[in-house]
């Protein structure tokens, strides 16, 4: 059998999914998040592989290239116009960038 | 709040049988010229989205770069809130889904931030009271998101502008402390020159934790996040309004709900803007995109030894070696420019106690009243200097200085300059002044008389008139001494 559907059912609930489609911003119904549930829970099943490597005593790696510190001094350098940076919106008012209302 | 009601109020918490658990979060905005992350300029006052480019508006495949000043100054400010500097500090990622930051996270510091562990001491209502520092990290700013009915606009001019968030531990037990604390952060912050401190355009900003527990309860009460505090007065309203609600809440039996609220200025009175339930789950990673940050000591000592005098620092050295009361070290040090401008004046005229006088009262009146800064002040130290030791050096009196001030004031002038252009000079010649001595008794006739038949209460009355005969030029010393010899002899 695939490893990867070696899963146990219901470690993501679907309370999580709501959760989860809440913070996201996204409206997910009842059976799509019996859907979600099921297939995430194969997902993160999939990944709980890594939990089992013993790490004790193992630095966390930040970054896989330990290199110098790479700064740039407090120089301001423009090449791109508000006009520039507004070309790809899909909506603007003025210079502003419009999207869909949000609060709180 | 004056100290006054302060102690109404803490007597009131008292009798309730309550203590307030207060914490703040201050995010210091740092002054570079660009962002933390790319370079585009951090002008606050640019057109809408002037100040963006493909890093600060989150386009797929830019990179971020550190500004290195921006680390700078943290390690300064850190420094000066004595803090430890952690050697090797790494920014994370702080997941969100909110169009103010559309790479959909925002760089921040997590569990491995620059600076950690200082306190900072301050004088609130005569004691002084300490309050520790748990940590302060770097992150950047959001953008400015103007919400309407049918849609929200953005503006990403702020988004990326460098900040240090400074967290202070619980320590904090009422509102006028949490308001001195919030001042003394500024005051460094304004003295590193690392902030301009402006709380009205968001360059200082502060969140307050709030909780109450009933005196001597070894645990902490739930605790209440203010948030969209603008001002110091607003930072003791805010806090004194929410001690008073959860007070009353605990005493009708009710629970407190972690929450965060907004305080309205206008009513004077915060309301609930998301429950704990709506908490967002930041998921904080380390950020793949940027190294660590890797501070060395040289580095440290380099920074520490820019770090000018701080204020309270400043203001035992001029208690102590200027002789100048408390108050009066206090006042001139809570700015650095009028420190800065005390000082100057006092290597002109050696007479510190004169300088802070006359800054304490007319200086600063008059700034006061033409809505002016000490950088903007028309009058130059050295210029004040010199007035005040033209008075000592009995040049003029103190009354025709006032004048003379009023002339500086208005035209910038040296006052030696207005002395002399206006014939200011004290009259210090004995026969010049007997002989209008002369003049005033001869015209004063009958008032002589009743002097001599007892009523000396009218020397002050041949004062006037001499002083007023020479236009207050003439030395009062000397007026009082002629005065009695001929009045008396």
């Amino acid at each position: 059998m695939n490893p990867i559907l070696r899963y146990e059912w219901g470690m993501i609930d679907q309370k999580t999914i709501q959760q989860i489609a809440k913070l996201s911003r996204l409206e997910v119904n009842d059976d799509q998040a019996q859907l979600f549930s099921e297939q995430m829970s194969i997902v993160l099943n999939y990944f709980e592989q890594i939990s089992k490597v013993q790490t004790i005593g193992v630095e966390p790696m930040i970054t896989p290239t330990e290199i110098e510190n790479f700064w740039r001094d407090d120089l301001v350098v423009k090449e791109n116009s508000s006009e520039d940076m507004l070309n790809n919106a899909p909506a603007r008012t003025g210079n502003l960038f419009k999207v869909p209302p949000v609060v709180g | 709040m004056s100290s006054a009601t302060q102690t109404a109020f803490m007597k009131s918490l008292q009798q309730r049988g309550y203590e307030a658990v207060i914490g703040l979060e201050i995010h210091v905005q740092l002054k570079t010229q660009s962002k933390m992350f790319c370079a585009d300029s951090t002008q606050f006052d640019a057109a809408d989205n002037e100040n963006t480019s493909p890093v600060s508006v989150g386009m797929p495949g830019t990179l971020p770069v550190v500004n290195k000043l921006a680390i700078e100054y943290s390690i300064k400010t850190g420094l000066a809130l004595g803090c430890q500097i952690r050697s090797k500090s790494v920014f994370s990622r702080k997941n969100y889904f909110y169009p103010d930051l559309p790479k959909g996270y925002q760089i921040s510091q997590y569990d491995l931030p620059i600076c950690e562990k200082g306190k900072i001491s301050f004088v609130v209502d005569g004691y002084e009271k300490t309050v520790g520092i748990t940590r302060a990290h770097m992150e950047e700013d959001a953008g400015k998101s103007n919400h309407h009915g049918d849609c929200t606009l953005l503006n990403y001019n702020r988004a990326g502008i460098p900040l240090l968030e400074v967290v202070s531990e619980p320590d904090i037990r009422t509102p006028t402390e949490a308001a001195e604390y919030v001042r003394t952060i500024r005051q460094i912050a304004r003295y590193l020159d690392v902030c301009d401190g402006n709380l009205e355009e968001g360059s200082l900003r502060c969140d307050c934790n709030v909780s109450v527990r009933k005196i001597g309860a070894p645990e902490f009460g739930t605790k209440v996040e203010i948030k969209n505090i603008n001002s110091f007065r607003f930072v003791e309203k805010a806090i004194e309004y929410e001690i008073e609600r959860q007070i009353d809440f605990v005493d009708r039996g009710e629970k407190i709900i972690q929450e965060t609220r907004l305080y309205d200025p206008d009513k004077n009175r915060t309301f609930s803007m998301r429950k704990k339930e709506d908490a967002q789950d930041y998921r904080y990673f380390p950020d793949p995109d940027l190294q660590p940050i890797i501070v060395t000591a040289e580095m440290i000592q380099k920074l520490k030894s820019e770090l000018p005098e701080l204020p309270r620092a400043r203001a035992e050295r001029f208690k102590k070696e200027h002789g100048l009361p408390e108050h009066d070290a206090a006042v001139l040090t809570n700015e650095k420019e009028l420190a800065d401008y005390y000082e100057a004046t006092a290597a002109v005229c050696k007479n510190h106690k004169a300088s802070s006088n006359w800054i304490m009262t007319d200086v600063l009146r008059e700034l006061n009243q033409a809505q002016k800064n000490i950088l903007q002040c028309p009058i130059k130290a050295f210029d004040l200097g010199n007035l005040i030791q033209m008075i000592d050096g009995n040049t003029i009196s103190g009354k025709i200085a006032k004048t003379v001030f009023v002339e500086m004031w208005k035209t910038g002038d040296a006052p030696d300059k207005i002395v002399k252009e206006k014939g200011l000079t004290q009259i210090t010649d004995n026969s010049a002044i007997e002989k209008i001595i002369d003049d005033v008794l001869a015209q004063s006739a009958p008032q002589v008389a009743d002097y001599r038949s007892g009523k000396t209460k009218l020397f002050g009355f041949f004062v006037g008139a001499v002083m007023k005969a020479t236009k207050g030029q003439a030395n009062p010393d000397l007026v009082n001494k002629l005065l009695q010899d001929k009045l008396n002899g």
